[in-house]
């Protein structure tokens, strides 16, 4: 029997038995003949089929910009997809004004996806907007045509026509959002949960936030049996247990990890790292079991978790286990799972007193691209001498390499220069860098130089400087 | 208030139909292209069987389908549509697999094989120039005695650069829908900057005049050159698909297709010698241009052309010889990209005088002043300079972006950035700043003379509204804003009134493509001509009726007729009205062609240009020495864009056009594999400047010369000019790593990524590292990349 998939797209409701893999811009585009989303890439870096989805929280809908080519049309069970036809007004919205106004539009490809994550950003309660807020909007979206000047100006006159009366509400007051948006949690409401898993079904392949799945399996997936994991979102919190770790759900957002208070207090910086890892809308896809389950050898999010040490926890059926995730990867794309076992929480541990943490990111873009070589470090010192220390890089061996050799060199050494260089050579003994479309394998070595360096100089500025670990070398 | 983007509205609505959002005829069908999976090979048998007993295929069609002939080569006839015997690159149109949805044309694709016999492949363009496999005759250009000038020098520095391509990036993708008419007939619709290339390319292909074809283009999601020429192959493997099929047949590339299968800006290796006198004048220049051209000609000879055209940019040397030929490799073939030659030429003359600059001791940007190019000047091509404002724009940056700090009154000077800047990185360890002047000169007509004409059909309807249809295509640079403008201007109408019509070859005949930064300036000085002639025609019925003396006292003001400026009963609704009642006609064609321009290929001297663009930029970068990335800080733009038809399409134009440039110079980095492969073949791998890459400080300073322009209401071309401004970030770059390795010599290989930024800077740290790890024995690359110039 055929999946139907019952949802609401803008002011309509669907009930649809497309196969649950299609991806939700194929359906619009195809079967819905709803053309305002455009494909640009079908693999999540030009935003142009950005959509929003709407999401039941309690007796409110919470909607967040997400790329219609990476999500499959069965998540949208009990969901509210909203394109850029559902925007329209007989006049123009604010956001749209804006972009006419300050010429934020030329060939107008890229232009209704934009609008839809700038309305997005408007749509969030109490949100600020500024420069960087627009910015942070505008991050996952690719005009070849602008140079963004014109776009990131519009700040200026959605500053001026909403100021702080943001959030879905107030923008239905001031007529700049239709008004169907107030029906919407009753609709959803009314939608049925959909059935429970049944054993068939886990053969399917599994979809989390199908942010990588897409990309690699994009014209398979249509048509095979997924199995929807973000249909049961049991596996999506985070909560701290016995002050000893916090457990998160692993189908937890990177967005929603990053903004969680519990993480900030755990990782008081990670806002800064979450600058350099993806976009919003993928952020908003992207699950961190996801990050973890897909073993790249280059994950942002499984970096920072391996160099903090965390335990996942596997569940097959009734049965559930734990492994450290730095035993988890046994080479490219191998792990200590069973196919039938799912990753439900990654419990990461809670810092011991004094313990910093440090990560760092090179791509050759900074923002939405794929590091050449990335690190994240965890350490603890006393005196000067580092007492404990996690240290993950990536891209520099076939799976996310935890080093425990020089893990294992640096404790019990006092932070000087000569401890760091030496470290770095056990570094450079322990990774194996290929060269690839990434860089070269000399490049990464050289990068896994520099960022130990930064490591140890950004969080020991009292007892190193980078100038000293300049060689004197001609160039 | 000004009048915004036309199409801005409907753009944000998400309502702009592009070629695949139009409604779909029924029985509409779905085409794929079976590409080569060699860079180079005989073909010995291609397999279909499989293909097309696919459920849901309708046909696959190869060479041998082609009722016409089977060549689809713009300048020189080297281009096979499909291939027949050999293949040239990788993903070369083999097979053209035509089905009831784009997913079964796509599985029916990977259902084809072909046995191929490789043959040696050539990715690099000056082993092809040693092989003598070149496109064309090679050109060179002279001024003076370059060889004697040597002996004068006092500093003379040799150089070669590396200059990388580039892909365009165009949001929309290559896409055609074509519809069998009656007869032969063929309409299609295509995402073309070239109608009548498709057009004409079509009729070749399918063996039937030019008037049985129709092309119609409504407006691109982005062109940038990309669709001049290489539109066309789309378009009419479309019409191909509909004449076998008798179905509308339409294609829609996927990006991962269209980046694998389409050409690129060209990459060049450039080899140059430049000497100057102690006081840093330059007197001879010596520049060799190897382009791979990929493994057809495309327009790669009109490229070189203009490279050697704009070889010593906005610098005045008194001997100079530049050579050019363009090199056939196994690449697919290399094609129009938004400064179309221009940004190579440009680049090398920057790095040759930055080389000089770096061996006298001089700053690099004193160098450039002392060069600039002075009115009555000869360029190497024999253009005298006229109306020259080079010198002007410099003052202006000076004065505008590089006054000293308070209290010390040295006035506008780039010493001043200079002295900030070197205060800055003696203070600093790892982190150094660096900035670059950019001056740009760019030729503005195409350098085929004969492409500059253009033509226009107006028609006025009685209800006073207005159609006017040119040659030339909206993809984003606002031509539609400046044609609707021009015409309103002209008749004295609101704009509201104007319809800008689709690009279609039943309405204008032979047109040039949209190209060149001349599309204004052609089809809105033809559409200002159609215009007067119907104004014409209008002013005299109102003579009659208003019983005026002449019609020269009758002008339409806001849609009132004027008679010697005073008000009359008539407007411009009743005197249409008026008009048609009277039998006047209410419609009007005109032709324009540019004045004044020729260029004599055999004495590689003439008048190639109308007039040239010019402007400035100061560029700023910060770079982190430690993890080799970068921010550009700033970039200061003095531009001349004459009178302004509209102020926020050309400052769209300007951006738009350094955002291309910065990224080229920087993050857009073509990899290929051993055999041709390109690696960096997705927007995962191939990476364009998003919002946070580009600087937030971003300021132009505009000028208004109108004496040399030939555009409309005194308005001059904006699209490709302000591209080169982007250079300006490599030599900034460059400034800054010299600030942390005062004695290194880094090549000029672009684009500048942060691999190649940290691997010069610590070359000697990387020497070491594997040094020490020699030892271990190195585990096998899983791909060998290179990239190929």
């Amino acid at each position: 029997m055929p999946i139907t998939t019952h949802f609401c797209l803008n002011d309509q409701e669907i009930q649809t038995t497309t196969s649950p893999g299609t991806l939700v811009l194929d359906y619009l585009r195809h079967a819905k003949r709803m053309t305002g989303t455009k494909e640009g890439c079908k693999e999540g870096d030009c935003g142009a089929c950005t959509v929003l989805i709407g999401e039941l929280a309690i007796d409110r809908v919470c909607y967040n910009p997400v790329t219609s080519c990476l999500m499959p049309v069965g998540e949208l069970h009990g969901k509210h997809l909203v394109t850029v036809e559902g925007l329209n007004m007989p006049v123009l919205t604010p956001v749209q004004q804006a972009i006419v106004d300050e010429g934020g539009t030329q060939c107008g490809f890229c232009t209704p996806g934009i609008v839809v994550s700038l309305t997005s950003l408007l749509m969030q309660e109490n949100a600020r907007i500024d420069s960087d807020s627009v910015k942070y909007a505008l991050s996952g979206h690719l005009c070849r045509c602008t140079g963004y000047r014109s776009l990131k100006q519009t700040w200026h006159h959605l500053a001026k026509n909403i100021g702080n009366r943001t959030g879905i509400d107030a923008l239905i007051e001031q007529s700049m959002l239709p008004a169907y948006f107030l029906e919407m949690p009753e609709k959803l409401h009314k939608i049925p949960k959909p059935l429970e898993t049944n054993g068939a079904i886990s053969k399917a392949t599994a979809i989390a936030g199908g942010t990588d799945i897409y990309v690699q399996k994009g014209e398979e997936l249509p048509d095979t049996p997924v199995n929807v994991l973000n249909l049961y979102p049991e596996m999506r919190h985070i909560s701290k247990r016995d002050n000893d770790f916090l457990q998160v759900g692993a189908l937890t957002t990177f967005e929603e990890f990053t903004q969680h208070p519990e993480v900030l207090k755990i990782i008081p910086r990670i806002q800064d790292y979450t600058f350099l890892i993806a976009s919003w809308q993928i952020r908003n896809r992207a699950t961190l079991g996801g990050n973890i389950i897909n073993a790249s050898p280059i994950g942002d999010m499984t970096m920072l978790l391996l160099a903090m040490e965390s335990l996942l926890v596997l569940k097959d059926g009734k049965k559930t286990r734990k492994v450290p995730m730095t035993a988890f990867y046994k080479g490219y794309k191998q792990l200590d799972k069973s196919s039938n076992e799912i990753l439900t929480h990654i419990n990461i541990p809670l810092l011991e007193f004094g313990a910093k943490i440090n990560f760092e990111k090179v791509s050759k873009r900074k923002c939405l691209d794929i590091a050449s070589v990335n690190s994240a470090i965890k350490i603890r010192e006393k005196n000067s001498v580092i007492t404990k220390i996690g240290l993950a890089m990536g891209g520099v061996a076939p799976e996310p390499l935890f080093m425990r050799k020089t893990c294992s060199y640096f404790v019990g050494k006092k932070i000087t220069t000569s401890t760091v260089l030496r470290g770095i050579d056990v570094a450079q003994q322990e990774i194996s860098p290929i060269s690839d479309i990434r860089g070269s394998a000399d490049y990464k070595r050289l990068l896994t130089r520099q960022l130990v360096i930064a490591h140890f100089t950004k969080l020991f500025p009292e007892y190193l400087r980078i100038q000293d670990f300049l060689t004197n070398h001609k160039a | 208030m000004m009048m915004k983007h036309i199409e801005a509205a409907v753009h944000t609505r998400g309502e702009s139909e592009y070629v695949d959002d139009m409604p779909r005829p029924a029985n509409m069908l779905h085409a794929a292209v079976f590409g080569s999976p060699v860079a180079h090979g005989e073909i010995l048998a291609l397999h279909l069987e499989k293909a097309r007993a696919l459920e849901g295929v309708a046909a696959v069609l190869t060479a041998q389908d082609i009722p016409g002939e089977n060549q689809i080569g713009p300048i020189i006839q080297d281009e096979t549509l499909l291939a027949e015997d050999e293949v040239h690159f990788i993903d070369q149109p083999v097979a053209l697999v035509v089905a009831k949805s784009p997913e079964i044309a796509r599985k029916a694709v990977r259902l084809i094989s072909l046995d191929v016999a490789e043959l040696p492949v050539i990715t690099n363009p000056k082993e092809a120039f040693q092989q003598g496999d070149i496109i064309g005759a090679p050109r060179t250009f002279a001024l003076g005695e370059v060889d004697k000038a040597w002996e004068k020098c006092e500093v003379i520095a040799e150089g070669t650069c590396d200059i990388g391509g580039q892909e365009h990036v165009y949001l929309e993708t290559q896409r055609a829908r074509s519809m069998p008419l009656e007869g032969r007939a063929m309409r299609i619709y295509s995402s073309t900057q070239s109608p009548y290339a498709a057009q004409k390319t079509a009729a070749r292909i399918l063996g039937i005049p030019q008037h049985l074809v129709e092309v119609d283009v409504k407006r691109l999601g982005g062109g940038f050159g990309g669709k001049e020429d290489q539109a066309t192959l789309w378009a009419v493997l479309a019409a191909l698909g509909a004449r076998h099929t008798k179905m509308p047949v339409e294609i829609v590339l996927n990006r991962a297709e269209d980046i694998k299968m389409t050409g690129k800006r060209h990459p060049y290796l450039s080899d140059f010698k430049i000497g100057a006198n102690r006081d840093g004048q330059i007197l001879a220049y010596d520049v060799k241009h190897y382009q791979n051209s990929g493994s057809a000609a495309d327009l790669s000879t009109a490229i070189l052309e203009r490279s050697l055209f704009h070889s010593t940019n906005s610098y005045f040397i008194p001997n100079v010889r530049i050579f050019g030929a363009c090199c056939r490799t196994n690449l697919p073939p290399n094609t129009a990209f938004r400064g179309f030659g221009g940004p190579q030429a440009m680049f090398v003359i920057e790095s040759a005088i930055t080389s000089l600059a770096e061996k006298s001791g001089m700053p690099r940007e004193e160098i450039q002043r002392k060069n600039l190019i002075a009115e009555g000047d000869l360029f190497p091509y024999g253009q005298k300079v006229q109306h020259n404002i080079i010198r002007e724009a410099w003052q202006t940056a000076e004065a505008k972006y590089a006054q000293s700090p308070p209290g010390r009154g040295r006035g506008g000077s780039f010493e001043n950035i200079r002295q900030r800047i070197d205060n800055f990185n003696a203070t600093h360890f790892e982190t150094k700043k660096g900035f670059a002047v950019m001056p740009v000169m760019f030729g503005i007509s195409f350098t085929a003379t004969f492409l500059n004409q253009a033509s226009a059909l107006v028609h006025v309807y009685t209800d006073g509204s207005v159609s006017v249809s040119t040659g030339g295509v909206e993809m984003g640079q606002g031509l539609s804003t400046n044609i609707v403008s021009i015409a309103a201007k002209t008749l004295g109408i609101r704009p509201e009134r104007v319809k800008f019509e689709t690009t279609n070859t039943k309405r204008i005949a032979n047109m040039s493509a949209s190209a060149a930064s001349a599309t204004t300036l052609l089809n809105g000085n033809a559409a200002m001509m159609a215009c007067n002639h119907i104004f014409d025609r209008l002013k005299k019925i109102a003579t009659k009726e208003l019983a005026a003396e002449n019609a020269t006292k009758i002008t339409i003001v806001d849609e009132k007729v004027l008679h010697d400026g005073q008000p009359t009963a008539l407007d411009w609704q009743s005197l249409v009205q008026t008009a048609y009642l009277n039998r006047i006609a209410l419609s009007a064609h005109a032709f324009y062609a540019t004045p004044n321009v020729h260029f004599d290929k055999l004495k590689e001297k003439g008048h190639p240009f109308a007039y040239h663009v010019c402007g400035i930029a100061i560029v700023e970068v910060t770079l982190d020495c430690l993890r080799g990335t970068y921010d550009i800080d700033s970039v200061k733009i003095v531009h001349d864009l004459g009178r302004p038809l509209n102020k926020i399409v050309d400052r769209g134009q300007v951006e738009g056009g350094l955002a291309q440039g910065l990224g080229w110079m920087t993050l857009e980095d073509l990899r290929y594999g051993e055999n041709g492969q390109l690696l960096s073949g997705a927007l995962a791998t191939y990476k364009v400047p998003d919002v946070y890459f580009m600087p937030d400080d971003i300021d132009i300073t505009w000028l208004h010369h109108t004496d040399d322009s030939y555009g409309p209401y005194g308005s001059k071309a904006v699209g490709e000019p302000p591209l080169m401004y982007g250079l300006g970030v490599f030599f900034a770059l460059r400034h800054a790593m010299r600030a942390f390795r005062p004695d290194a010599d880094f090549a000029f290989t672009s684009p500048l990524t942060p691999e190649r930024v940290l691997m010069g800077l610590y070359a000697g740290e990387v020497r070491d590292i594997l040094a020490r790890n020699a030892s271990k024995p190195k585990k096998k690359d899983r791909v060998k990349t290179l990239t190929i110039k």
